[in-house]
């Protein structure tokens, strides 16, 4: 690799190198002005704003960056890697304004410098993840997702439960990884290169196969699998979204199972891709068959999902379930492999992110108020907090995916892809879930609305700022739920991966 | 027929305008709220009416693009696209025949004497009226338009206020009635939504430059010519799964009449309901599921239609005689009521399986009639149970001498659902047996029936008797006969069933050329899948 390259390569890592130098000047301003932590949130947002430009650039390129000797590089700069890292800035927007209206992290107002060099290593990692097309990077960067969301999970240090969802995240993501690289090994041993297209490449010839080589891919899908919190990967997800700040618990949700996901869809599609036939149906590479693995990993996922989220108590807890039972839909979408799939994906995570982020503030605004998260404590919300009751209402709502929401139009297009692809019987399976989750999202607008308080409660308002994001969040709920045609069309352009 | 003025997307949208000022409104204007949206649902009524003045008889609808009235249709969503999955096209196609007009009128009509009956609530009064005119735009939604993504989301718009109204509003067990509802109604919609993108990806509509994209166009979808050689649900295709479709799309409507044996969500529903959800709910909510079938089940399906058509006479006459054994073993008024409810609605299902002009005519009429009597028959326990808090049947009696006009009105909502000559349930009801006897193939089903207007003659006589007659208890003494409200909701609809006993044309006038054209495309269908080798 000369430098040649290596210098026509930075054009494609701009945003990685903004989110560098945003890493930078916040931990140089919380060391030289101590007393003035105020600045950080705005640093990081003029940060993110400055990335995101950057990230739009990428929607115009196709190419592969760091190549060796003519060879594929280890990094792309893609249309759909450029829409996860709209979502992953999308998220963390929110998650900034989000800290700045949170009791729990205005609490630790010390620390605020570590908290948001923390954010941005996640951000940094996370963006790695999305464009990384070697093996080692891949790895490298979930590393660095994982070690920063480790301490941020446990981060205000002031209950039990946040130093238990610290130390469980840690184990697990110990284990996961260590698991992962024992796949990349394996892997490499066989083939002797990391990087996914030359793997394409040597997979096309018959002498690949066997168990050894199922086994490999097996154990990579191990480490996504605990990104994105896939049964049976999931473990960790109700007690770290528990435990954690709940900042963090939302970010977590959005932000790291986008990453992860579009991590797992580059891997799957660049590696083990054949050829796309004219109706955009991918035909993979006999070795493995990806198909029923991941029908059965997402059936799986969303059943259990949804029926554990039954019996839960707790909002984080409950949202968690909820969340591994979206990721089961969402695999869905990749199971169909196809490009409608992928639309569908595409699609179901824009939506996702405001629905989940959305949910997530209001529970925080609520508990700011009440202090509490759970359920029981919501009783009679519904007279006190108007508001609040209904945006949560609306959220929920999309969360099951009843029109007139954003959120049936994401489940519809999954629907579509499915049908598409002939899988009726996955179709309906996944349709009797949604039926089911109806059931827990329901429960909180019962308590909230169905039992009247004792007493006149007084109507608690909300602050502007508050109200405002709440706005953001809501109104796109609303307005896709009537009118899709931008985001769909947003979602179709951003389909192409690097080589395709 | 085009439309100059958007009638329709007034009378739908109206509700919503209102809604937007009731929410607008402050905690404390009660009554105006209250005001509003009579007026609103009033304002609905004088639309209905503007569309019945000018509606063309002689058009007959159904498939027929031509012969809709009052259309409305523009792009909705338009995604060009590559070329798999290819466009999504879906329109916002509004326009009625002579199955709808009906329902139209009767949702007007209905939501305007729940509004007035709702004038009695106290509590939450801006979010009461905000859902029920939410609630107001789903249902008129469903009856008037013509692509199925937008019936779809009609469809579901109203499950949301239902859930809310029941279960805010309800009675003890309110809760439990209302989740039950909502699940239930869930799982019928998602089975649709299932067929409706299985519909979508097996027809074609040929676009203005020669283009050929799927569609949501309810009209298409009933013309086999528009179907792809493969879709999953197009009959040329030799592996499709139209049949199971069928079902599935069945069981989403027949959730919602309710269907032995789903119907089981309605006592819980109605008796916890307050009054005038209970009429709205009886009154326009279960024609949905029948309309349902006759809109989209029948014209799309019409080869598994005929074949089935036995099991869904059958589970007409289960309706009718579980129902009217049910409402014989009550002792809650309402309870009862609800379960009258399940019966009546048998006769429409074996009215459509006759698949004839009588039957069919016999059905819809049936609809109508049933959404008159049966909000009456709500309203009439609404007005006791103000009194007295009790619904219990046992504790009544003699109430005919002290509410003697109460009691007048009740005797002819009850006369009219036993089918009484001269009130208009006894024509549909007539119609039903007519067109039932006229197929031979469930002829038999017919005969059974009959049992059911006797049981139902039973269970409505037994009740005026243990409520109206006999001797008064001495607690009941002080109660009031009806107040001007009571008079303004009995009024309208006894005048209905009185008028439309005697002089039935004017509602057959209005469906029958729709009727015709349902019988004509039902039989040219038998005949064109027949020649594809169905066997029937």
């Amino acid at each position: 690799m000369d430098l040649q390259v290596l210098t026509n390569s930075l054009k494609y890592i701009k945003p990685e190198i903004a989110i560098t130098i945003v890493i930078v000047l916040i931990v140089t301003v919380d060391l030289i002005w101590q007393k003035k932590k105020t600045l950080l949130p705005w640093i990081s947002l003029a940060g993110l704003i400055v990335t995101a430009i950057y990230v739009i650039e990428q929607f115009d390129m196709n190419a592969s960056a760091f190549t060796a000797n003519g060879t594929m590089g280890m990094l792309t700069a893609d249309p759909f890697g450029a829409f996860f890292k709209i979502i992953v800035i999308l998220a963390s927007v929110i998650i900034v304004f989000f800290s700045l209206t949170s009791n729990e992290i205005k609490n630790v107002f010390d620390r605020h410098g570590e908290y948001y060099t923390l954010i941005f290593g996640m951000i940094l990692g996370m963006f790695f993840m999305i464009s990384a097309s070697d093996l080692i990077l891949i790895y490298v960067s979930l590393e660095l997702v994982s070690l920063s969301s480790y301490i941020l999970a446990g981060f205000t240090k002031q209950s039990l439960r946040n130093s238990e969802a610290s130390l469980k995240y840690v184990i697990y993501g110990g284990v996961s990884s260590g698991i992962m690289l024992f796949g990349i090994s394996i892997i490499y041993g066989m083939t002797g290169t990391t990087n996914l297209y030359m793997l394409n490449s040597f997979f096309q010839s018959p002498q690949f196969s066997g168990f050894v080589f199922w086994l490999a891919c097996i154990l990579i899908f191990a480490g996504i699998g605990f990104k994105i919190s896939a049964a049976p990967f999931h473990f960790w997800t109700p007690d770290v979204y528990e435990g954690a700040p709940i900042t963090i618990t939302a970010y977590l949700s959005i932000a790291s199972k986008a990453a992860g996901f579009a991590l797992l869809i580059r891997f799957i599609k660049v590696t083990f891709i054949e050829s796309v036939d004219v109706s955009g149906h991918w035909q993979l590479l006999s070795l493995i068959d990806w198909k029923s693995f991941l029908i059965l990993i997402s059936i799986l996922t969303m059943t259990l999902g949804n029926f554990a989220a039954l019996w839960q108590s707790n909002m984080k807890r409950l949202l968690a379930y909820s969340s591994i039972a979206h990721a089961g839909y969402l695999l869905l979408g990749l199971a169909v492999l196809s490009d409608q799939g992928l639309v569908a994906i595409l699609i179901y995570f824009a939506v996702y992110a405001f629905m989940n982020l959305g949910a997530f503030f209001v529970i925080m605004l609520i508990a700011n108020k009440i202090g509490s998260e759970e359920i029981e404590d919501y009783k009679g919300l519904g007279y006190s907090m108007p508001l609040l009751s209904f945006s949560i209402a609306v959220f929920l709502i999309s969360l099951t995916g009843i029109p007139p929401t954003a959120g049936f139009i994401a489940k519809l297009y999954l629907f579509i892809a499915l049908v598409d692809a002939n899988m009726i019987a996955v179709a309906v399976i996944a349709l009797l879930n949604t039926v089911v989750s109806l059931y827990y999202y329901i429960k909180v607008l019962k308590n909230m609305y169905f039992v009247r308080p004792e007493k006149e409660m007084p109507a608690i308002s909300v602050s502007p700022a508050a109200f405002a994001m709440l706005m953001v969040l809501l109104i796109p709920i609303l307005v896709f739920g009537v009118y899709f045609t931008p985001l769909v069309n947003f979602a179709k352009n951003s389909i192409a991966l690097m080589g395709f | 027929m085009y439309s100059s003025f958007p009638i329709l997307s007034l009378i739908t949208f109206l509700p919503i305008i209102g809604m937007i000022i009731v929410l607008a409104l402050p905690k404390t204007r009660g009554t105006l709220v209250k005001s509003i949206t009579v007026f609103v649902t009033g304002l609905q009524v004088v639309l209905a009416a503007i569309i019945l003045g000018n509606y063309n008889y002689g058009l007959g609808g159904i498939n027929d693009a031509s012969s809709f009235q009052f259309i409305e249709k523009f792009r909705w969503i338009d995604i060009t696209g590559f070329s798999w999955i290819g466009q999504i096209k879906i329109d916002y196609f509004l326009g009625i025949d002579g199955l709808s007009v009906p329902m139209v009128l009767l949702t007007a009509l209905i939501c305007f004497i729940a509004a007035i009956s709702s004038w009695n609530i106290d509590k939450s009064v801006k979010g009461y009226f905000a859902l029920f005119l939410l609630l107001d735009t789903g249902m008129m939604g469903v009856f008037v338009t013509l692509d199925f993504f937008l019936f779809y989301i009609f469809w579901e718009l109203m499950l949301l206020p239902m859930y809310f109204l029941i279960g805010i509003w309800g009675g003890p067990r309110r809760e439990y009635a209302a989740i039950k509802f909502f699940l239930y109604t869930l799982l019928g919609s998602v089975f649709i939504l299932l067929v409706m993108i299985g519909l979508y990806f097996s027809t074609n509509e040929t676009l203005a430059d020669g283009t050929k994209v799927f569609t949501f166009n309810m009209l298409s979808m009933m013309d086999s010519g528009n179907y792809t050689a493969n879709g999953i649900l197009s009959p040329f295709n030799p592996s499709n799964l139209r049949f199971i479709a069928y079902i599935a799309l069945f069981i989403g409507f027949a959730i919602k009449i309710p269907m032995f044996p789903f119907h089981t969500w309605l006592p819980d529903a109605h008796v916890e309901a307050p009054t005038a959800i209970s009429v709205i709910l009886a009154g326009v909510l279960l024609k949905m599921g029948t309309y349902g079938i006759l809109r989209v089940s029948y014209p799309m399906f019409p080869d598994i239609t005929h074949q089935l058509l036995w099991y869904i006479g059958l589970f007409g006459m289960i309706n009718i005689i579980y129902g009217a054994l049910c409402a014989m073993a009550q002792k809650d008024f309402k309870k009862l009521i609800a379960y009258s409810s399940v019966s009546h609605m048998g006769f429409v299902m074996l009215g459509m399986a006759s698949l004839n002009t009588l039957g069919i005519a016999g059905a819809v009429f049936q609809m109508f009639n049933h959404g008159t009597i049966t909000a009456m028959l709500f309203l009439i326990v609404g007005v006791i149970y103000d009194r007295t808090h009790t619904r219990g049947l046992d504790d009544f009696g003699g109430l005919a001498t002290q509410m003697p006009v109460y009691t007048g009105f009740t005797t002819v909502a009850f006369f009219a659902a036993i089918g009484l000559p001269g009130l208009s349930g006894f024509i549909s009801e007539v119609f039903v047996f007519l067109g039932a006897f006229g197929l031979d193939m469930i002829r038999t089903l017919a005969i059974i029936s009959t049992l059911g207007i006797v049981l139902g003659a039973g269970y409505m006589l037994w009740t005026l008797q243990r409520v109206f007659l006999g001797g008064l208890k001495e607690k009941w003494s002080g109660l009031k006969d009806l107040n001007f409200r009571e008079y303004a909701m009995f009024i309208p609809l006894t005048a209905i069933i009185i008028f439309l006993g005697v002089y039935p044309s004017a509602m057959l006038d209005l469906m029958n050329s729709s009727v015709n054209a349902m019988v004509k495309l039902m039989s040219d269908a038998k005949v064109f899948y027949g020649s594809m080798g169905g066997g029937f």
